[in-house]
């Protein structure tokens, strides 16, 4: 054990407190180096005073003489430059207008701007940009319904990584589904008790399913006009309404998959369907997303289904 | 005074201390409210519906702020993530605010209108089941707990305490129909509010539940309101670096 450093009495100078008789406290310099440091601090705020917003007075306060700057759109559609006091919602504009990042960003914007979906497509360089952007909004804006991977959640929301696309894969029906949100709609049907059973069986009939006797399928057949006006004759959809193809084993809002070979159960699924109708919402991004945003979105969903 | 009578009494040391270390915060605390640029001037921000205020109570009850903010900073990649920056004004009506400091989930100050309703109930019901990934828990009961809305007059009473401008008298609903519109002023009205929470949550099919109110209207109808109110295409771009 070391023994504590002991100053000889009378060597420092003491307070001159003295407690319970005998008991004294040294009064010793502060350390040079934290003096320094301290008079540092002051002359620091000092300097930080000067420079940036601080000290509040009446209704206004210290502005500081560091100044951001930035530019904005004047009336005339000229740039004009603006300087700011420093302050971080100036930082923010100007970061979106000319942070390296934003910079790297732009030019890619500016050549996804000026080009057709048909010229993006055949340009690998820009085609990746714009991939790789809508892949990153798709994440932030679309996965939470249409999943992760686009496989969307049957019941609720489509699947966009099949190629069957309710309301078609133009990429201005696309681009203007994103914009525009969509109201999915299938009226409840009136459809008689005695004949649903045989009008599900139809309906599946129409997808595989060879076990559905053909007397079920004829009789579900003719109470199957009254759904052709949206689904179409042979049942192969609209996509101007965005109804779906029934003929096609692929399924949306119908859980037939989930019933495996259990036929009862597929058609109590399409049965639900009938008789509960269809509803259901994708909001509109229009006001939330920039027009290149929804264009490259297009082109990462469109491809999603295989396109 | 002497140093030694402060030291060597305590009840005395405790009131100079509290008086010395309050200096800090009252130095930076007190300007704001006088400084005129601390709340934006902006048109849009209102007080909350009855059945808003409802669904932010159970927001808050559910303790939801544990791990969502309400604030998005001035920061670029924020920007492309949420939206636009918060507003001052934004949380103007709130008490207390729910800016928050954490995130285990994303910032909610601007999902209204992001999801459908029938998304924010089934990922209330079972986050799970939409965002397999997902670490939030699930909320079934609110789907399945009637709202009480039974003293929703006296909890407006006591946000038009704080400085909500909620109206009681001719004069103050006359003041609210000037400043929100007289459709909106009459959702502010206290002696109304039993009336304008049913029929906002009548309106729309808010947990798909029609007939019935439940905790999850009001959440749903709060969740849906968050960051919607300011319309930011009518400012320019850089519009609200003046106010600071
Ligand atoms: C709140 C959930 C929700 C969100 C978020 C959402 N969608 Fe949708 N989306 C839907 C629903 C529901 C439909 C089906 C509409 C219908 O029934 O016609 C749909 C349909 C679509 C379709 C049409 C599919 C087809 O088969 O024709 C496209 C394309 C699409 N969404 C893309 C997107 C993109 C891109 C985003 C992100 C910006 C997005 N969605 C975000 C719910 C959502
Ligand atoms: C007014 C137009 C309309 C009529 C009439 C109509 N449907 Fe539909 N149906 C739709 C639309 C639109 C959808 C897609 C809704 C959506 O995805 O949001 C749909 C979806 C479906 C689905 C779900 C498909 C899937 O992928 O899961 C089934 C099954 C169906 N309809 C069967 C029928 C039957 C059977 C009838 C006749 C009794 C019928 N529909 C009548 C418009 C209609
Ligand atoms: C344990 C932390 C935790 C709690 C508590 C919590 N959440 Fe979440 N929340 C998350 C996480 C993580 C996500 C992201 C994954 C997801 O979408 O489920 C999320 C996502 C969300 C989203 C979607 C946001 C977006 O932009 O995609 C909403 C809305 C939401 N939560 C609302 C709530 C509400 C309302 C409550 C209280 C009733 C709550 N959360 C409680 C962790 C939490």
């Amino acid at each position: 054990m070391s023994q504590p450093k002991k100053n000889k009495p009378g060597q420092v100078e003491t307070t001159g407190h003295v407690w319970d008789g005998d008991l004294r406290e040294y009064n010793n310099p502060l350390p040079r180096w934290w003096l320094w440091a301290f008079y540092a601090t002051i002359v620091f705020a000092v300097v930080y005073w000067i420079l940036y917003p601080a000290w509040p007075y009446g209704d206004s306060y210290t502005k500081g003489i560091n100044t951001v700057e930035y530019t904005v759109e004047g009336e005339n559609g000229e740039e004009k430059t603006v300087t700011e006091h420093w302050n971080t919602r100036a930082l923010f504009t100007k970061s979106m207008q000319s942070s390296p990042s934003a910079l790297a960003q732009q030019e890619w914007i500016d050549k996804v701007e000026g080009m057709s979906f048909e010229e993006i497509e055949q340009d690998p360089d820009t085609l990746q940009f714009a991939m790789s952007v809508g892949h990153g909004t798709f994440g932030d804006f679309c996965a939470a319904c249409h999943g992760a991977g686009g496989q969307g959640k049957i019941g609720l929301f489509p699947n966009l990584a099949d190629n069957a696309w309710l309301h078609g894969n133009s990429y201005d029906t696309i681009v203007s589904k994103i914009e525009g949100g969509i109201n999915g709609m299938m009226p409840a049907q009136n459809v008689p008790e005695d004949t649903i059973d045989d009008l599900a069986k139809y309906v599946l009939s129409l997808s595989g399913n060879a076990e559905i006797s053909g007397e079920a399928a004829s009789r579900g057949k003719q109470a199957f006009a009254s759904c052709a006006g949206c689904h179409g004759q042979d049942a192969q959809g609209n996509d101007g309404i965005g109804a779906p193809n029934l003929a096609d084993a692929i399924w949306d809002v119908a859980d037939v998959p989930g019933c495996g070979d259990d036929l009862g159960c597929k058609v109590d699924e399409i049965t639900h369907v009938v008789n509960n109708g269809i509803q259901r919402q994708m909001p509109a991004f229009g006001d939330r997303l920039t027009e290149t945003q929804i264009r490259m979105l297009a082109i990462y969903v469109r491809q999603l289904g295989g396109n | 005074m002497k140093h030694e009578s402060i030291e060597i009494n305590s009840g005395l040391l405790i009131v100079l201390t509290l008086a010395v270390i309050s200096i800090g915060g009252l130095v930076e605390i007190v300007p704001l409210f006088h400084i005129e640029d601390t709340v934006e001037d902006v048109d849009g921000v209102r007080p909350y519906t009855p059945l808003e205020i409802r669904g932010r109570d159970i927001y808050v009850s559910e303790g939801c702020y544990a791990c969502h903010s309400q604030m998005i900073r001035p920061f670029r990649d924020e920007m492309l993530r949420y939206g636009h920056y918060s507003l001052a004004a934004e949380s103007q009506y709130d008490h207390p605010f729910q800016w928050g400091s954490k995130r285990t989930g994303p910032d909610l100050a601007r999902v209204g209108g992001k999801y459908s309703n029938e998304w924010q109930t089934q990922h209330l019901v079972n986050p799970q089941s939409l965002v397999p990934e997902s670490i939030m828990p699930g909320y079934p009961w609110l789907l399945e707990t009637p709202l009480d809305y039974s003293q929703i007059e006296e909890r407006m009473v006591a946000l038009k305490r704080a400085g909500v401008p909620y109206s009681q008298t001719q004069e103050e609903y006359d003041a609210n129909v000037e400043k929100f519109g007289k459709e909106m002023a009459d959702k502010l009205h206290v002696p109304n509010a039993t009336q304008v929470l049913e029929d906002q949550a009548a309106a729309e099919n808010w947990d798909g539940k029609p007939g019935e109110i439940t905790e999850m209207d009001a959440l749903v109808a709060y969740l849906q309101m968050l960051g919607t109110m300011v319309d930011f295409s009518k400012y320019e771009d850089g519009h609200f670096n003046q106010f600071r």
